[in-house]
Order: C-alpha cells, then structure tokens, then sequence
C-alpha cells in the first residue's frame, strides 16, 4: 500500500477567507460566530450562525463564471486555489489525467434552491433560471474544480453530511493508495445559511440560540451549560498526493494521512452510536499502524448538542481505554460553526496545523465541566504541545462515521 | 378528571406512536413510549400546530412525560390568552 501525503491546504470559514485567517483565528480562540447576514433573521428562533465573512465574489470570479455557482462551489474554488498554490502543484498532461478530486457537501446549491423555490411558491413566477441545476447539484463543486485544475481522474461527490469531507478525504486517500490515482485535491464544501435550511435546523431544537446576546458565546462544546450547536459555512481543501511522487519532485510535505476508516451505527437516523463510531476510530489507528498511546490530540466532532457531546465523551473513552485521559481533545466548532459538508475538511486543516506548530486549538466557551464530559477539552485557550500524530472524529447523522488519522512528519 | 387537554395530548402522542391510547396515561414517559429526541421534535411541532402556541427550547426540554406537556401546553396557552 502507497503512503499519502498531505501538501496542500485551502480553507474559506467563518475565520476569514484562506489558510493564516482560519489558523489565526482558532488559535486566538476567536468566534467567527454571529448575526445572521444572509437574510433578515429577525423573525427567527435561532438569529446566529457562522457566516464567512465578507466574502465577495467578484474579488475571486468574473460575472460569467460566478453566474454559474452557488456560493458554495465558490468557497470550494477559492480553497482549492489556496491549496494547490501551497502545494505548488504544477501538472503535465500526462499527470493530470491520474489526478482526481472528492469534494463533499451535504446540501450542494441550497442558496440557488431556496430561491429558486421563493420565487415560484411566493412570487408565483413559472419559471427558474437556466442554471438552477447546474448551480444546485451537489456534484458542482467537485466538477467545477477538476475543471478549473483540468483533473481527468476519478471525480467523486460524496453527500454524508456532516460527515462528508471526512469521506471524501478519506476515500481520496484510499483511491492513491490503491494506485487508482496519484494526486487527489479532496475535502467539503458548504453554503446552509439560508431561510429553508436554518428553518429546518431550528425545529429539529438543536440550534444554540445566542445568550444574552452575545453570538460569539452561542456554541459550548462539551461544557455542562451547552445549548447545541451553531450552523457554519465555508470549504476546506486539501492536496493529497502519494509519497513517492510529493518526495521526488520536492513538495512541501506538511504531514502523513495515515489511516481512515469509516463504519455505519445502522442504527437511528439522528441518535448517534457508540460501538460503530469507537469501531472507526480502533480500525483508522490500525490502518495508520498506530495505537491509543501513539495519539495525543483529539479534533473532536464536538457540535455542541447535549447528546452529541456526551456520547463522544463515550466513544473516545471506548476506543482509547486508558489513552482516553492524556488526550488533548478541542472541539474547534464553537469558532468556526458546524459547516456541515465541509466540517470534516475544515477540522483536518486544524489538526494538520496543530501538528505542525504543536498548538492546540481550544475549545472556546467552556464555562462548567459536565459529569458526562470529563476529559481534557483544551477549554479556552490554545496549549502549546508536541503533537506525534492526531485523530479527527466525523460523526454524521444517518449514523455514518468516519475517522481520519494523521501524522507530523 | 382528564380534560381537553388531557386527552388530546394523549390522543396525539398515541397516533404518533401507534399505540392504544387506553394505554397512555399521564404518567407515562417518553421513555415508556418509545418517543426519543427526533420524536419529541415531531411532537412538539404537532402540539404547536394543534394548539396554536410556541414551545420555547427551554420548555421542550423539561418535557419528559405526558404530564409535563399537558402542564407545559396549558400554561402556553394561558400565556397566549393573556396576551389577547
């Protein structure tokens, strides 16, 4: 089996558009959390999210090419350019047809479908643009980006919400290992904030409503005064290329994608598991030739509900045994929100630069441990820390799960 | 004496679940029938749908049993008359 590596980083989030923006941010332990901008939220339980922002697409696209992408194909054009800048990636011909992208996305075009729908069932007009569905199909961020790079391998949407960059990734890899393909540019992008969406969210009473006020205190991951999670938007990309080929032409080798693996609960539609999720993260350790001791940083799934927070409290101990306790775990969604699609993307990014630079990213507005979350959550500000390697947690409803490990080089 | 509300919280949260609602009483838990966090949500929105009131997060949360959302509605309701 080839070895990944990992040598390229793009990511558009809450924290600012690019790279040094996003990193800036978690290592402050800045909220990128606040009023909704997207549309007037006045009328609405939840008014917060995670927006990107000013985000202007004009400073990255002409009107021909944004006409035909959602917002968020943008944000994964955007990340993508950052990535293969980084990676100083340059493709003969040849080449590019070995090359292939996996990009997931829970919803694909949900702002172009939204007003598609507002405009036939409010306005009661009889007709949609023509390119409504080439802007809502969740496949359009990954077509858009082996178009852009010109990439004639394997191109994969994957649709596991807040699981999906973490397949895509993980896939991405497998498909280098195999020697289906050589380079993949893979990860998630999302774009949710939208009145259908958020409506959405907000009966299913998941979503943290702001405290007093204050948006940026609105998601407290695996503190005891938790109120749910926050929704995110944003993309994250990252270049894997097999090891062979990122060694010989000199690439900027940032770290080893080492194991994944990924395991159905089979279970409940929205509760999650435990057994299949622990599963996940004991055979992505095994394919990455690792063990529990082996890990010292936790990038957890870490939403923010009540339920999600305890069960991983759970799931970790599980899977880590006696590890469990000298793991540094941050749940960096509190800051960057919960961007659904592009979450897993987003939080390998941070797990990939906490390795480098040995910091930890915290876990923000932690205010009161919980009986039922008691291990190390990092609560509140960054820690500096030799990291040898790190696991980051997906955990989607539908009861998918997918575990990615990566180690410092 | 059960009441209108009694019995219609009872009445609906049966037809949900499919069960007799002979069965149903309000001491029941959600627990006891079956309803867990993804059913709650699909209740909640059908009690707010029926009885024409807005059931905050934080009192969705307190409701464990039949008896907290009879309580829960009629002092909704109340609040709603109230407020005219």
């Amino acid at each position: 089996m080839r070895r990944v590596a990992v040598t390229g980083l793009g990511a558009v989030s809450a924290l600012g558009v690019g790279v040094p923006a996003f990193w800036d941010g978690l290592t402050a332990g800045r909220s990128g959390v606040r009023r909704i901008t997207a549309f007037d939220p006045s009328a609405y339980l939840v008014q917060v999210a995670a927006e990107v922002p000013s985000f202007d697409p004009t400073a990255h696209f002409d009107t021909a090419q944004s006409d035909l992408l959602d917002r968020f194909a943008q944000f994964a054009l955007v990340a993508a350019d950052e990535a293969c800048r980084g990676a100083g990636l340059e493709l003969t011909d040849t080449e590019r047809s070995r090359a292939g992208v996996a990009i997931g996305s829970g919803l694909g075009g949900a702002a172009t479908q939204d007003e598609s729908y507002r405009k036939l069932y409010a306005q009661g007009l009889t007709r949609t643009h023509p390119f409504t569905i080439p802007r809502i199909m969740s496949n359009a961020a990954a077509s858009h980006v082996s178009m852009r790079f010109g990439l004639r391998g394997p191109t994969l949407s994957l649709a596991t919400a807040c699981a999906a960059a973490a397949h895509a990734v993980g896939e991405a890899a497998e498909m280098i290992r195999a020697g289906r393909a050589d380079v993949m540019l893979a990860g998630g992008a999302e774009a949710p904030v939208v009145p259908g969406v958020v409506r959405g969210w907000e009966a299913m009473r998941v979503l943290a409503p702001a405290p007093g006020g204050d948006p940026s205190r609105a998601c407290r991951p695996f503190s005891r005064d938790r109120l749910g999670m926050v929704l995110g938007e944003g993309a994250g990309i990252v270049v894997l290329e097999s090891w062979e080929r990122a060694a010989a032409r000199g690439a900027p080798i940032l770290a080893e994608l080492a194991g994944y693996a990924a395991t159905s609960d089979a279970g409940h539609i929205t509760q999650p598991g435990i057994e299949s999720p622990a599963r996940a993260i004991a055979l992505a350790l095994d394919q990455a030739r690792l063990t529990p001791p082996d890990i010292d940083y936790v990038n957890a799934h870490g939403t923010g509900t009540r339920l999600n927070d305890s069960t991983e409290t759970t799931i970790i101990k599980r899977a880590f045994g006696p590890a469990a306790s000298r793991l540094a775990i941050s749940a960096t969604k509190a800051m960057h929100g919960h961007a659904m699609g592009a979450s897993a993307a987003l939080e390998l990014i941070a797990t990939v630069l906490a390795i480098r630079h040995g910091i930890v990213p915290p876990t923000i507005n932690y205010a009161e441990p919980d009986p039922e979350c008691d291990l190390d959550y990092v609560p509140n500000q960054a820690r500096d820390m030799p990291i040898r390697a790190a696991v980051s947690n997906s955990f989607a409803f539908g009861g998918l799960n997918a575990v990615l490990v990566v180690r410092g080089v | 004496m059960p009441d209108d509300i009694d019995r219609k919280v009872i009445e609906l949260i049966a037809q949900k679940k499919k069960l007799d609602p002979a069965t149903v009483t309000l001491d029941s838990t959600f627990e006891q029938l079956g309803v867990d966090s993804l059913d709650a949500a699909d209740l909640l929105f059908t009690f707010e749908d029926d009885f024409k009131i807005v059931v905050p997060d934080e009192v969705a949360t307190s409701m464990k049993n039949v008896r907290q959302v009879v309580d829960g509605v009629r002092q909704l309701l109340a609040t709603r008359a109230e407020a005219g």
